[in-house]
């Protein structure tokens, strides 16, 4: 069983296990860090973007200007945005048989694999994820093909030039495995490969093995998955939570007795508490909205922002906010909010008996209909006739490099009275920010990550009590800015195996069983015989039949008929000799009972030893050795072969024959 | 007892004594316990029992009921009457002719009966004989009846409560045997002990003995109560007969009982000195250095485990005259944890020694932070609680650590916060057991309030300042740390040292201040109410100390902080609408109220006033309206601007609002303010009035006659009458002393003539009538000043403040009315059985 790792990064992971003839998959994360290193892209002509002096070397050479441009010490791409891929060299792409998703952040990736690689596998995921994952990528697409970029930058990705650039550019890896974002047309061909399934929905694969999605409480339809076999289980436990939020809560208890258990998704701010931060994403979103600047929250179209309209809902009478507008701005805007209401079997319970009343499970629907909150496909249109200010604006993309929201930081950067309040923990806030200095704009890092702390980690793992534990190696030691920390890692025994980027794992564990069915007729013919008691044997003589990883036994042949010479013959070329048996032996020999006896057939000088693994019974007269161990027995004596069938039939005395 | 009673009581007998008649009510039984132990500590018992023979039949009829058809209520309320009764010898003798109270608490009474497994029965036994035995009759009685032995036995009983008075019971008997002795001098032979304390000490001993754990932490509960209790001679040999055998205790490991032990330690170590200290005829106990107290104190010390010896420690300093040695030990032990802490996050040492002096015990304290996240915040909380009580304390250790305990308590609060970055291994550890931890930060930011006390040294305060700061900004921070933090920093704040040379609030408050106002902005803003609350009460608290400081109103006026006060006036939580109510009271009382009504609030215009008078108004939560309430008088003392610029008016226009309230409290509030009204206007009230208002005696009072026509005027006469007949009891008692004081100021008015009876009065006097009786729909009309002069003179206000001074429920306390309750609950349950069929 080996795993191999195609993503270093511990919350988009990409990994393929192969268990038993399969090859699975286990979600398609896309990196998306990478465009950090690009300028953004804005939906308005920005002057000051445009006017960003071109960065040259230290002795002044100024080739990279066009391609590299400098903004407050920083060193940008200017070109459209890439993406760091899974590995696909490590292992050919197109042996793979399914692909499994755990979440809709989890399978941004997909339309590179499933197009680009010859796969012809299946890929499964729950129906909330395969439709807002939809929406993330049509987003995706959107923001980035509506504007277009003339320019393509790829003589800074030469390995000798990269070693010239500044750091971050310098470090970042495998630039040119970086890929440019896929069409709609590749993500509807991608998507169009995907099995829906339901939570404790049993999936065979060829026989082999057997997957089942279970609730993971992170996101609506978010899973981790079951792997197994008849004797052997894997659980792959990917962005899970276990706070009241509004999914469905997490089914631990199906994780139980796995013998591998490979951990990813967790939280990203171990150190934050998500509800200490949405108190201080309110307050500040107060505070800022008072004294009458604006509030721009840069989000992914699904996900935490449910929960945060559904604390303003509650918030915002109590703070007097009620005449501030909110804006959600996303070309899957409308989309999201209606899919969100119609998911009702994958939410929480509480959402869920609301549906029965009936009501919306989410409050945004009320704000909405109070025109509190509104949603538009993008910044053009109505939107700018709607538009009213002090106001509240979630829109994409949390990078800040492309989408709605590169437009606000232009316009709203240069106040003091607007905030900028990060949610999305998957960027470096400090990082998105780097192409938009100097800004006066104030700027409130509060991250909600509700995927599973180290606390609740070791609290899952003494409860599920799996036999290995394999994670990303970021898990294994504190965070680097933390590394007095020892309380954030994963502390588990034995400690856990961990993986980085292309790297390949062979799982410590052994197959040591495999089940075979015996067809009801052989069975019936069977005569076990007692040796203990509740323990019966019986010799079977059949024919092993192997299909689709399935094993049988069924009866042999009947006995050749004497009728004809050639069939005879014919019959014994297929079939098996079935050679008279020797007798089976069981049972064990009391060596103390074993000697008496010797000395009762005429052996004086018998003396034992005992070894490590059992006892050796000397006959010094007869130079004659008997080596007694737990699963065989061995008699040497020098070419005496009266002397040793004679300790043979003593030794059998005391075994079980049948 | 009255003849009613005496009537009565012979029906409750007959209902007690009745297996079919059950009481349903245990609490009319204790009552009735009660009012017996009143009766019969005022007379003889025996003569009660003679006089009313139906007692003494229901305690024998009790006996001779068949043991199942005893109630066990009933029998419990026997026995205790029996032992209550029996408390007089004379009355005891009477009992034991008729071998009642051997029947009662003899081997073959409840004893062996089934009702014997119900707790309340075993606890009346216990009682009765508790009461019963204070003679010398009684006691030979327990000694004889085999008493003692079931009270050995119950002291492990499965009822915490029965264990406990048994445990208590074995030591009254111990003392009361042991009175008889007291003048004789005590003699450390056993033979000398009479029979009954031989007995109890004889079991203690072997208790003692004993390797089961339960056996002895009964002994040393019996112990500690003893010496807890009884400081005479006696103890002493008793002491120094048992202290070996506690002292070997100590030799096992674990030691048993740990707790118990540590307890009839400090026990023993508080009954020494309190004898000495009061110096009385009985010779100093434990005070000889031989008694070997200390000693095994401080062998305790030493092999305890740091979470038991913490406890044993923190009495040790508590108890005033034990050696400084042990003393010195004992807060050795209490501050090892806090210096394993500096230690392990490499700390800069405090006072020179104290860090390198503790290392006796340190290992096992920083294996127990170590050794999980709950023994490490037990250990820590526990602490930091000790030396929290130690601190203001006069017996303190000196010289006290007081820069070691802020240290400590900032980098345990930085530990909680997740700050520090320690880079020994042992601090990574504390960091991850205490990251986040909320009981510690709780338990060290209440220590560090404390410490804001004492602190001379204002070096210490930028430090403490920061932790503050960080605690009260970090979101991590839950609410009711949040308000520690507040209460901790308005201590640190007001306590604060300041250099001799400075000015104001010293150099660091200033700065403090201007880090803190954006927290407190954020935190008025929090979408948890607590938070928003605890923060508005923080800055009243402030503003209420330094409003008249510069530096504070600079920081503030040039922060939002008044103006999100004014907008909570609105909260949805009535908590904080009234926290904001008196926040904006005191900040206006100040002058520090922002220019906000005109900041888009309609309501605005009208001023803070009418804002709260609009509260006052229509806010349908009492808190809201009591806040206003009590703002309002507060102006009204101080003189306040918007009250001064039109007094009359706003005094009418409150009461007018308040006299409708539902809430008793903000109408007694209004009386408040009337008495404060009045006082400025009146002049001072007499000293042995209860309101002692201080005002400044700037306003000559005005001529009588115009004040009475005045206060016609503003129909204060209507507000206070009907108040005085208010159906709740402190409104009326205020109204009462009000109007006392006003008869007391007009009775020398000479200025108005005598109204005589003339009808107007007459009417008034009907009308306050009609009102007492409860019908208050009438109005009172235009009052003239004679006729108030006139109703004030003919009412009995003395004769109602005496009633009203009276328990509402003196009527129903009565024992007549309780007999009849007891009697008519039977009656009505009677009833219902008839229903039944």
């Amino acid at each position: 069983m080996k795993l191999y790792c195609l993503s270093g990064h511990p919350t988009l992971p990409c990994n393929i296990l192969k268990f038993k003839s399969t090859t699975i998959m286990l979600d398609c994360g896309l990196d998306m860090t990478s465009t950090l290193n690009f300028l953004p892209l804005p939906l308005v002509q920005s002057p000051r973007l445009c006017n960003l002096p071109g960065w040259s070397l230290k002795d002044g050479n100024a080739f990279l200007d066009k391609e590299l441009k400098e903004c407050s010490g920083h060193v940008f791409v200017d070109s459209v945005p890439e993406f760091c891929l899974p590995e696909t060299e490590l292992i050919d792409l197109s042996t793979v048989d399914v692909i499994l998703i755990s979440n809709y952040h989890c399978m941004m990736a997909l339309p590179y694999i499933t197009e680009h690689t010859g796969f012809t596998g299946t890929v499964y995921a729950t129906e909330p994820t395969v439709q807002i994952g939809r929406l993330l990528m049509e987003e995706l697409v959107n923001f980035i093909e509506r504007v277009p970029k003339a320019q393509s930058a790829s003589l800074w990705k030469n390995k000798d030039i990269q070693r010239l650039l500044p750091s971050p550019l310098k470090d970042a890896v495998e630039v040119s495995t970086w890929r440019r974002c896929y069409t709609m047309q590749e993500v509807n061909s991608a998507l169009s490969k995907i099995q829906l399934v339901g939570y404790s929905q049993k999936i065979e694969l060829f026989g082999a093995v057997q997957v089942t999605p279970l609730s993971s409480g992170y996101a609506l339809g978010s899973s981790n998955w079951i792997i197994q076999s008849h004797y052997e289980k894997v659980s792959y436990v990917s962005g899970s939570s276990l706070l009241t939020t509004h999914p469905q809560p997490m089914d631990q208890a199906s994780l139980k007795n796995s013998d591998v258990l490979v951990l990813t998704g967790l939280t990203q701010i171990p150190t934050a508490n998500p509800d200490g931060m949405v108190g201080e994403f309110c307050s500040n979103l107060a505070l800022t909205v008072r004294n009458g600047g604006n509030v721009l929250v840069p989000c992914y179209p699904s996900g935490v922002i449910y929960d945060l309209l559904e604390c303003l809902y509650q918030y915002i009478d109590s703070a007097g906010l009620s005449s501030i507008p909110f804006y959600f701005i996303s070309p899957v805007a409308n989309s999201s909010l209606e899919f969100s209401q119609i998911f009702a079997e994958w939410l929480c319970h509480n959402k869920q008996s609301k549906v029965y009343l009936p009501e919306p499970p989410f409050p945004h629907a009320e704000l909405i209909q109070t025109n509190k909150l509104k949603h538009y496909p993008s910044i053009h249109g109505d939107f700018s006739n709607d538009f009213r200010q002090p106001c509240v604006v979630f829109t994409g993309h949390p990078s800040l490099r492309f989408g709605d929201v590169v437009h606000f930081m232009e316009l709203w950067g240069k106040s003091s009275l607007n905030t900028v309040i990060f949610t999305e923990p998957d960027f470096s806030y400090l990082e998105a920010l780097a192409p938009y200095q100097p800004l006066a704009m104030k700027c409130i890092y509060c991250p909600i990550d509700t995927r599973l702390n180290f606390i609740q980690v070791s609290k899952l793992l003494k409860e599920v009590q799996p036999l290995h534990v394999v994670c990303p190696e970021q898990y294994t030691q504190p965070p680097p800015a933390q590394s007095h920390r020892m309380d954030l890692m994963i502390d588990c025994q034995p400690p856990p195996m961990s993986y980085r980027r292309a790297e390949v794992l062979a799982l410590p564990f052994k197959r040591r069983y495999e089940k075979i069915e015996i067809m009801p007729e052989l069975a019936d013919s069977l005569v076990p015989m007692e040796i203990k008691p509740g323990i019966s044997l019986a010799t079977v003589s059949a024919v092993l039949h192997t299909k689709d990883n399935k094993h049988v036994l069924q009866p042999p042949p009947r006995p050749a008929q004497p009728t004809s010479g050639k069939k005879r013959k014919r019959v014994s070329d297929d079939v098996p000799d079935c050679k008279v048996l020797k007798p089976l032996l069981s049972g064990s020999i009391p060596v103390e009972q074993f000697v008496q006896t010797l000395e009762k057939h005429g052996f004086s000088d018998v003396k034992v030893e005992d070894t490590a693994k059992g006892h050796i019974v000397l006959l010094q007269e007869a130079e004659t050795l008997i080596q007694i161990e737990e699963d065989s027995t061995h008699i040497i004596c020098d070419s005496d072969e009266m002397l040793r069938v004679r300790l043979r039939d003593l030794v059998l005395k005391f075994l079980q024959k049948f | 007892m009255d003849p009613e009673c005496s009537r009565l009581l012979p029906a409750l007998c007959a209902v007690l004594a009745d297996p079919s008649q059950a009481v349903a009510d245990d609490t009319c039984l204790e009552k009735l316990l009660d009012w017996f132990k009143t009766v019969t500590e005022a007379g003889s018992s025996l003569l009660l029992l003679q006089e009313n023979p139906c007692l003494v039949d229901l305690l024998s009829h009790v006996l001779d009921l068949k043991p199942q058809d005893v109630s066990p209520r009933v029998l419990s309320f026997s026995l205790c009457l029996a032992g209550t009764f029996a408390a007089q010898e004379d009355c005891f003798e009477y009992l034991q002719q008729g071998q009642l109270l051997l029947g009662l608490f003899g081997e073959a009474g409840p004893l062996s009966w089934a009702a014997w497994s119900v707790p309340t029965v075993r606890s009346g036994w216990i009682r009765g004989l508790r009461s019963l035995a204070r003679h010398p009759s009684g006691l030979h009685f327990l000694g004889d009846s085999g008493a003692l032995d079931a009270l050995f036995s119950l002291q492990g009983d499965s009822s915490l409560f029965v264990a406990s008075a048994a445990s208590q019971l074995l030591v009254h008997v111990l003392a009361l045997s042991m009175q008889g002795k007291a003048a004789g001098s005590p003699s450390p032979q056993g033979s000398a002990w009479p029979t009954c304390a031989q007995k109890i000490v004889d079991h203690v001993e072997a208790c003692l003995c004993s390797t089961a754990a339960p056996q002895v932490t009964q002994a040393l509960n019996v112990l500690t109560t003893t010496f807890g209790r009884c400081h005479s001679p006696w103890t002493e040999v008793l002491w120094g007969q048992l202290s070996p055998l506690v002292a070997h205790l100590l030799e096992s490991d674990p030691i048993p009982a740990a707790h118990s032990l540590v307890d009839l330690l400090l026990s023993v170590a508080r009954s020494g000195p309190r004898d000495m200290a009061v110096g009385g005829p009985s010779s100093p106990v434990f005070a000889s250095a031989d008694c070997g107290l200390w000693e095994t104190m401080a062998r305790m010390l030493s092999c305890l485990s740091p979470t038991q010896a913490g406890p044993l420690a923190l009495g040790t300093l508590k108890v005033q005259h034990c050696p400084q040695a042990l003393k010195s030990q004992a807060f050795k032990i209490l501050l090892q944890p806090l210096v394993c802490i500096l230690r392990a996050t490499a700390q800069a040492p405090g006072p020179p020694g104290l860090l390198d002096e503790t290392t006796e015990g340190g290992s096992m304290t920083v294996d127990t932070l170590l050794s999980s996240k709950s023994a490490c915040v037990g250990l820590l909380c526990q602490t930091l609680a000790h030396l929290e009580e130690l601190q203001p304390l006069p017996q303190r250790p000196l010289p006290w650590p007081q820069t070691l305990l802020v240290e400590a308590a900032v980098i345990v609060l930085q530990l909680c916060d997740g700050l520090a970055a320690p880079s020994s291994s042992e601090g990574g550890r504390l960091c991850g057991a205490l990251a986040g931890c909320v009981r510690v930060q709780r338990a060290a930011l209440d220590f560090l309030g404390t410490l804001s006390q004492g602190t001379s040294s204002w070096e210490l305060m930028p430090q403490v300042f920061a932790v503050l700061l960080e605690t009260l900004e970090s979101p991590a921070s839950s609410p009711t740390v949040l308000k520690k933090a507040f209460q901790a920093t308005l201590r640190w704040l007001l306590d604060s040292p300041s250099p001799p040379t400075c000015l104001n609030l010293g150099p660091h408050a200033p700065l403090f201040l201007k880090e803190l106002f954006p927290v407190l902005q954020k935190r008025l803003c929090s979408p948890c109410w607590e938070v928003r609350d605890s923060a508005l009460e923080f800055l009243t608290h402030l503003t209420a100390c330094w409003g008249g400081e510069a530096d504070f109103r600079e920081v503030l006026l040039a922060s939002e902080v008044p103006k999100l006060t004014w907008q909570l006036l609105r909260d949805p939580e009535s908590y904080v609408r009234a926290s904001a109510v008196t926040a904006m009271g005191q900040l206006s009382s100040q002058g520090l109220q922002a220019a906000s009504e005109s900041s888009g609030h309609p309501e605005g215009q009208q001023g803070l006033v009418g804002e709260l008078l609009h509260i006052l108004s229509v806010d349908s939560e009492g808190f809201p309206r009591r806040a206003v309430a009590r703002v309002f008088t507060e102006w009204l003392r101080d003189s306040h601007a918007d009250v001064t610029r039109d007094t009359q008016w706003f005094v009418a226009t409150v009461l007018q609002m308040v006299s409708r309230d539902l809430d008793w409290e903000v109408r007694a509030q209004g009386l408040e303010l009337v008495q404060v009204f009045l006082a400025q206007t009146l002049g001072q009230p007499n000293p042995n009035c209860p309101y002692a208002v201080t005002l400044p005696k700037v306003t000559p009072p005005s001529p009588l006659p115009e004040v009475l026509r005045t206060l016609c005027q503003l129909h204060i006469f209507d507000f206070v009458f009907r108040a005085l007949f208010d159906c709740d009891r402190p409104v009326a008692q205020k109204a009462c002393d009000l109007l006392l004081f006003l008869k007391d100021k007009t009775a020398p008015c000479r200025g108005l003539q005598e109204p005589g009876d003339s009808s107007d009065v007459t009417s008034v006097e009907a009308t306050l009538q009609r009102w007492q009786a409860g019908e208050q729909g009438e109005p009172l009309g235009n009052l003239e000043p004679e006729e108030v002069l006139a109703a004030l003179r003919s009412m009995d206000l003395k004769g109602l403040q005496s009633r009203l001074a009276e328990s509402s429920d003196h009527v129903e306390k009565s024992p007549q009315s309780l007999l009849q309750d007891v009697l008519a609950t039977v009656a009505v349950l009677e009833e219902n059985v008839a229903d039944c069929y």
